[in-house]
């Protein structure tokens, strides 16, 4: 960068410090490592180590065996679609009131949408249960994508809501002064300006949707999500390391859209701010 | 240029265009449209759980029938500051502070490390390493420590081979924080946590380290100071607000958690295990709702105090 290189150049840190930072990176790392090898272990009761043997049969019992993994992972898959799809409707609509104008509460409608993850998600998954209880609604879908969408809107809205703050007003003005509506400038200008960011804030939506038990655990009824199936596995295994198959692909479902969004918003640092 | 192109060449007065006009002349009537879906369904659908919620923790169950008496009572609070009840908000308090504290040692080092070493690629690799932990799925990173901490698991085996068998059954022998094997004792459960809310302590951190400008910590080197005193009395400062913040997500993460001490931990309970007992299997809604208020007037306190050390300005 400038003359004092020396400064910032990256061999520049303290010993101590660059083992204790690698130490943390390998200890955020090294513990997943762990569900990979297990999934191959031959030892179905108990969690030695190491593995007395490695098989693959585990992935075949998981393919064939068990249904109810396929139908979990299938609710799971539907809900957070669902989800997502409101947050991103619901998010962007919040995004463009606050970034469009000046109106009084605007602090308050952010702290609104933030609160879904700022309090524990217990008080909301029971906050939920009881409203569906006292309106006397059964359990359905439905109810689980409700409390899903609550708490996915935070993430489309503060994707979308720094797109529309670098995007320039004057785009707009323009747009409208070569006679194009609003409608017209919504969709040939708006749109594909904050397309990339809507891409990338529904990722992470959906991928916090997919991984989601905590208030689900309260809104699902008798049903089924892919967590709640692990959660059940973790509390009373059956065939242990077919959890770990499980455990798998949800790792690369969950990973593959984050690694996406990234991509997505990489030059922007968008992604940052989304928290969880 | 483009967009002039696409236009149709005679747009016609036709409906949406109309609606167009209409709602550019009515900056409002846009604002209105865009508002309220999204207010609609977090004031109504949220907000009014939350109250429904609220107001339930000011009914009492009968004591014969079980049923919920919705009459205004305070008994439901009085039942809820039983010494018991206090034990277990005292326990989930300490627990939230204790990973809060473990979450600021581990994760400042790698947060000063990403923000004041790393450049380029080096950078981007970090941030991916530290955000791919973060949004990774919760219950398999509890589940991969549950693996770990098992009796038969890795710990003991790597204990085994280092010859250190002694001091790992030293530690689980300690009062309060050990247990039979890791996956039972409070050790356990507070390694865990940390683990899951670590990245939400070194991003806030990291990115008020990044604003501490260059120019500062130059002077501090101009006027004499060593390298330790710049990073005592200047940077260290500058960054607490980052750790204030990110402490807010370990704290109120660890003290709502249910599922990780019900997994990994010993059996007495934190506030969470105790809401969903009473809802659940007491059928006790209106203490369920009067426990659940606990959480929300410590969190008030705790960032009322968070406010002050400027965590806000640095979330």
């Amino acid at each position: 960068m400038r003359s004092d290189g020396k400064v910032t150049a990256g061999t520049g840190a303290p010993l101590g410090l660059r083992l204790m930072a690698l130490g943390g990176i390998l200890f955020l790392h090294v513990p997943l490592l762990f569900i990979l090898l297990y999934a191959f272990s031959s030892d179905e009761k108990t969690f030695q180590f190491p593995p007395p043997g490695l098989t693959l049969q585990w992935f075949a019992v998981a393919w064939l065996d068990r249904p109810d993994i396929w139908a979990a992972l299938w609710l799971s898959v539907k809900v957070a679609a669902m989800a997502t799809l409101l947050a991103i409707v619901l998010g962007t609509c919040a995004a463009a009131a606050v970034w469009r104008s000046k109106f009084f509460g605007r602090e308050s409608l952010s702290l609104l949408i933030i609160l879904p993850i700022a309090l524990p998600g217990i008080i909301t998954g029971i906050a939920l249960r009881s409203a569906y209880s006292l309106m006397e609604i059964p359990f359905s879908f439905w109810t689980i994508v409700i409390g899903h969408a609550t708490f996915c809107i935070v993430v489309v809205y503060n994707n979308v809501l720094a797109r529309f703050r670098r995007t320039s007003g004057s785009l707009i003005e323009a747009s409208m002064d070569l006679g194009a509506d609003g409608f017209q400038t919504f969709r040939h200008v708006v749109l594909p300006n904050i397309a990339t960011a809507l891409l990338a804030g529904g990722m992470l939506a959906f991928a916090l949707s997919f991984d989601e038990v905590i208030v689900t655990t309260f809104t699902a009824g008798q049903q089924q999500t892919l967590p709640i199936w692990m959660l059940s596995e973790l509390i009373k295994p059956r065939q242990r390391p077919v959890t770990n198959v499980v455990a798998i692909i949800v790792i690369v479902v969950t990973f593959l859209p984050i690694l996406g969004a990234y991509y997505l918003t990489r030059d922007t640092h968008d992604f940052s701010g989304s928290g969880k | 240029m483009t967009i002039a192109a696409t236009l149709p060449a005679a747009a016609a007065d036709g409906i949406g265009r109309r609606a167009a006009r209409l709602l550019y002349r009515n900056g409002w009537l846009l604002l209105i449209l865009l508002l309220a879906p999204p207010l609609l369904w977090l004031g109504v659908v949220y907000l009014g759980s939350l109250f429904a919620l609220l107001l339930q923790s000011f009914y009492s169950v009968d004591g014969f029938t079980g049923m919920i008496v919705p009459e205004f009572t305070l008994s439901t609070y009085a039942d809820l500051l039983t010494a018991a009840n206090m034990d277990v908000v005292l326990r989930s308090a300490g627990m939230a502070a204790a990973v809060t504290i473990l979450c600021a040692l581990i994760g400042f080092p790698i947060a000063y490390y990403a923000a004041r070493y790393a450049r380029g690629r080096a950078k981007a690799a970090f941030y991916i390493a530290i955000m791919l932990p973060l949004w990774s799925s919760y219950l398999v990173k509890v589940y991969a420590w549950k693996l770990i901490l098992a009796r038969e698991g890795v710990v003991t085996w790597l204990a085994g081979q280092l010859h250190l068998t002694w001091l790992l059954d030293g530690i689980l022998a300690l009062p309060v924080v050990g247990g039979a094997s890791l996956s039972s004792a409070y050790l356990g459960t507070a390694t865990v946590f940390v683990y899951i809310w670590l990245p939400y302590m070194i991003l806030p951190v990291q990115a008020a380290l990044e604003r501490v400008p260059r120019s500062l910590t130059e002077a501090s080197a101009d006027l004499g100071a060593k390298p330790s005193q710049t990073f005592r009395t200047v940077i260290l400062p500058l960054a607490f607000p980052g750790v204030a913040a990110g402490s807010i997500f370990t704290f109120s993460l660890t003290l709502g958690d249910y599922i990780i001490p019900g997994i990994i931990g010993s059996s007495r309970p934190f506030i969470g295990q105790v809401v969903l007992q009473l809802q659940g299997t007491a059928g006790n809604v209106p203490l369920a709702a009067a426990f659940t208020v606990v959480p929300i007037l410590i969190m008030a306190i705790y960032l009322t105090a968070a406010k002050r050390l400027g965590a806000f300005d640095a979330l």
